[in-house]
């Protein structure tokens, strides 16, 4: 807010002396300096934010900001009144009572994201009575409020963070958080509980070993013996139990699971080591076994961590969309309502800028529709009274009242979300690596653990056999395995956060590892996602006042191409202001007319200049070539004392600079592209050419869409991977073994998608790509590092030789050389470098 | 030599002890946030500091 503020006045005059606003320390725009005020503001919202500050006694907020960090700018307040949030049926979904009277709410605070913001949000108990704390948690960018319903209510709440300059938006699923948190303490206890264990039944092997070497009496070694046993078998039925409920499982629904040999080898080693240490001789393993389950549960709550940073980013992004409607009553007032208390044959209102609520026919106003997220048409759609309108269209023009038909699951949207479970609930599985080599790895020891049975049973009777067979088993679980896919996994998930990747599931990152198909949808992978003017065509020398004179009378327009030549024409006219357009003319849907100076200026389609004044075959050509660009024409026509000029303008949606560098390297890397798109076929195809995508299809139905990724998968075994951001892919999303869902997508895609790109634009795909194969690299390469360990480990076991001694000290080597190597490194390819490059050796060719 | 007979029982003791601590502290979610408290240390004290609540109840045992 303050920022446009500024723009908007420094282009009128240019401020003596800078003053800067006392509370986000931006400059005040001349014309709001108050020469006798003693505090300056640069808008209404930090005005507002600074009264609250001062008022409440918080003004330590401005000295605990400086302190840390001087160049730290504060926020300011959207003024917003909250009242939807007290409505009894979204309260349902957010608020959760406490005994006493208490109510506690999870907010996401926008903006928040320094220690001076948590001082001030934990200081709400000052600024509104009836909350009795504010927690902030930094990460997530939450804050935890318990209040007193019957003393403040929700909505002052959030308008008490927004004065303070957060903008505030309640997480939904309440319940939900609450079981996740308690999973994670959960996860959390049983880590610490198996390293407490190991590290004890590590200080009693010590002994053990020790006095192995030195002689030691028997009372002693049994002692020792029974003390590891007891707490190894604590870590086995304690901790350890995941493993075994995991296995059962895994057994059950028939499916390979890691957990199936790691289980084997837990189970056999606890049943011998208790065998043993009762009959007084033998070797008795818990040592390495409650060291096993200590590795294994660190790897696992770490991989747990990365995937819950991942979830937790997307569901508060989705927290962000709009909850509220506008309801008409019949008396005319209005009053705002959440989604969820939207009825059939209720009049909602829908301001520009506004996404509607439910399905509906208008019956007031008239304005252009952006359906891309529904549909995935990109231009905009012009509708009237009468018209039939979606849910999760977004307004561009002008209010409109729409008579709601459809809610909730019966609208268009509700119908594609009914496709998406469907979808999610067909899609089989990925099987990570590690399980599926663990359904051979478990019958090859399995195998080998008879071998060693029936060879030694016959030589040394069928004690020892049994003996050596266990031995076997326990020292070729797969520990190192075990911890190789979770450790590179989480680390790579770590990488791809910091590159602006959410990885939702570790799966899909190995399926990204190999080249499979990739289908992209247009807007907001290859093109910007906004209208444009791309090409400029002009006839004549005095280009740039054309444009000029065209912004001058665009600006009175509010057609949705007018904006892109405003837009351009305000980079053309740099320092000079736009002159003043007189005598403006509309034709609807046809193009506009105006007097700048003394030129009579025309802009509009082809047809509605060409009706006018004929074109010359050069123009004819250059409107042609803008067509099979893909591009919408605009020409300008300007006539001023008997000269006429003419300008033909392409608008459209620009290809992202790096698109096509992005596109090469992947096709280079074996994947094979389509681009498929709700889109104009015209237009589709064009952004395909110009990329080098070579297969392309256009104006495909949400639901073709996701028919399409089946037949694909049908075709081949080889992954499909989605690439989207609307409502129309979220069907598509779900059923490819990969879903991407990009930067701006609906709420639909987001749920999904498997991966989240905060970045727009082809190159994270790449960075995907690339990241994948590293990873899968690095976890083949423990692999072999620790089948290597685990061959050596059974041909000392199969031959007898094998120690208790020698198993400690080869089992915790494996795993921390799988562990060092699982932090490899790795660095994404830099692809607008790549395009920068490319273009580089263009321009000298030429 | 036999002092171990007492020390080692005393051990491990003690570290049920820690264990049990940890599992308190843990269920009482000392442990969610690792964040944001090493931010709250940077502030004076000052008189806000909130009213206790009764905080959430660890609903689930640990199995």
């Amino acid at each position: 807010m303050c920022a446009a503020t500024i723009q908007s006045m420094s282009r009128q005059a240019e401020p003596k002396e800078q003053v800067l606003c006392d509370h986000c320390k931006l400059i005040v725009p001349a014309g709001l300096v108050e020469p006798d005020a003693e505090f300056q503001f640069c808008c209404n919202g930090c005005k507002s934010v600074w009264n609250v500050l001062h008022g409440a006694g918080l003004e330590g907020y401005y000295s605990v900001r400086d302190a840390i960090d001087p160049d730290a700018q504060a926020v300011s307040s959207t003024q917003g009144t909250y009242e939807e949030l007290d409505d009894p049926a979204f309260q349902a979904t957010c608020v959760e009572n406490l005994p006493g009277g208490y109510a506690q709410a999870e907010l996401l605070l926008e903006g928040m994201h320094c220690a001076a913001c948590v001082w001030l949000v934990e200081r709400l108990p000052k600024v509104l009575d009836g909350v009795v704390e504010s927690r902030a948690n930094i990460r997530r960018r939450t804050t935890i409020v318990r209040y007193q319903p019957d003393r403040v209510k929700l909505s002052a709440i959030a308008r008490g963070f927004d004065r303070l300059g957060y903008a505030a938006h309640p997480a939904r699923g309440a319940a939900a958080r609450e079981a996740r948190v308690h999973e994670d303490r959960r996860f959390l206890i049983r880590v610490g509980a198996a390293g407490a264990i190991a590290g004890n039944v590590m200080l009693l092997a010590i002994a053990l070993h020790g006095g192995a070497l030195d002689g030691m009496s028997d009372v002693w070694k049994n002692t020792f013996r029974w003390y590891s046993m007891a707490l190894g078998l604590l870590s086995l039925a304690w901790p350890g139990r995941v493993f075994f409920v995991g296995a059962l499982a895994a057994l059950r629904t028939k499916v390979a699971h890691l957990d199936v040999p790691i289980a084997l080898a837990l189970a056999v080693g606890g049943i011998l080591g208790a065998y043993n240490t009762i009959a007084g001789r033998g070797e008795i393993y818990f040592d390495s076994l409650s060291v096993l389950v200590f590795f294994l549960l660190v790897g696992r709550w770490i991989q747990h961590r990365q995937q819950r940073n991942a979830s937790d980013h997307v569901e508060l992004m989705l927290t962000l969309t709009p909850t509220s409607a506008v309801r008409i009553n019949d008396d005319g007032s209005k009053d705002r309502v959440p989604i969820e208390a939207v009825e059939v044959g209720m009049l909602v209102e829908v301001l520009a800028g506004g996404s509607l609520p439910a399905d509906g026919r208008i019956e007031f106003g008239e304005t252009n529709l952006d359906t891309a997220m529904i549909t995935g048409e990109s231009r905009p759609v012009p509708s009237k009274v009468g018209d039939e309108v979606l849910a999760g269209a977004t307004n561009l023009r002008s209010p409109i009242h729409v008579r709601v038909s459809a809610v909730g699951d019966s609208t268009r949207v509700g119908r594609l979300m009914r496709l998406v479970a469907s979808a999610s609930a067909d899609k089989a599985p990925i099987v990570q690596f590690a399980d599926r080599i663990a359904a051979r790895f478990v019958l090859i020891v399995i195998g080998l653990a008879l071998i060693t049975l029936v060879y030694w049973a016959s030589i040394e009777g069928l004690a020892s056999g049994i003996e050596y067979a266990t031995a076997l088993l326990i020292v070729t679980c797969p520990c190192a395995l075990g911890l190789a896919t979770p450790m590179a996994m989480s680390i790579a998930m770590g990488r791809a956060a910091k590159a602006g990747i959410l990885v939702k599931s570790a799966a899909a990152i190995e399926s990204m590892s190999k080249p499979g198909r990739m289908i992209l949808d247009k807007t907001g992978t290859i093109t910007q996602g906004k209208t444009r003017v791309v090409r400029t065509l002009f006839d004549q020398q005095c280009d740039p006042e054309l444009l000029r004179m065209a912004g001058a009378i665009e600006q009175h327009s509010n057609h949705p191409l007018a904006r892109a030549i405003v837009d351009a024409a305000e980079v053309e006219r740099g320092s000079q202001p736009l002159q003043n357009a007189t005598n403006i003319q509309q034709a609807i849907g046809e193009g506009i007319s105006g007097q700048v100076d003394a030129c009579e200026v025309h802009i509009g389609s082809p047809s509605f200049i060409e009706s006018q004044f004929a074109f010359s075959p050069e123009t004819r050509t250059a409107i042609e070539s803008v067509i099979s660009d893909g591009l919408s024409p605009i020409v300008i026509w300007a006539r001023s004392n008997g000269t006429d000029r003419l300008g033909v303008l392409g608008i459209g949606d620009p290809i992202r600079e790096e698109a096509a560098a992005s596109v090469r390297w992947l096709a280079n890397a074996g994947w094979d592209l389509s681009l498929c798109s709700g889109d104009h076929p015209q237009i589709v195809a064009a952004v395909a050419k110009a990329v080098g995508i070579p297969d392309a299809s256009g104006g495909v139905a949400p639901e073709a869409k996701a028919q399409r990724v089946r037949d694909l998968q049908s075709e081949s075994d080889r992954p499909v991977v989605m690439v989207g951001d609307g409502v129309n892919d979220a069907a598509a999303l779900a059923s490819a073994e990969v879903g991407i869902a990009v930067q701006g997508g609906a709420e639909a895609s987001l749920e999904a998608a498997d991966i989240y790109l905060t970045t727009p634009g082809v190159a994270p795909l790449v960075a995907l790509a690339s990241l994948g194969s590293h990873t899968m690299r690095t976890i083949r390469m423990s692999l072999i590092f620790s089948i290597a360990y685990n061959a050596l480990m059974a041909g000392l076991a199969m031959s007898g030789m094998i120690n208790a001694l020698i198993a400690a000290v080869i089992m915790p080597i494996s795993s921390l050389t799988v562990v060092a190597m699982s932090s490899r490194k790795w660095k994404a390819p830099d692809m607008a470098h790549t395009q920068a490059l490319e273009s580089q050796t263009l321009s000298e060719a030429h | 030599m036999s002092v171990l007979f007492i020390m080692i029982p005393a051990a491990l003791v003690l570290a049920g002890i820690g264990i049990i601590a940890f599992v308190l502290a843990a269920r009482s979610g000392q442990f969610d946030d690792l964040d944001t408290p090493a931010l709250r240390a940077v502030f004076d004290d000052d008189d806000t500091q909130p009213p206790s609540v009764p905080t959430v109840p660890a609903k689930e045992e640990e199995r």
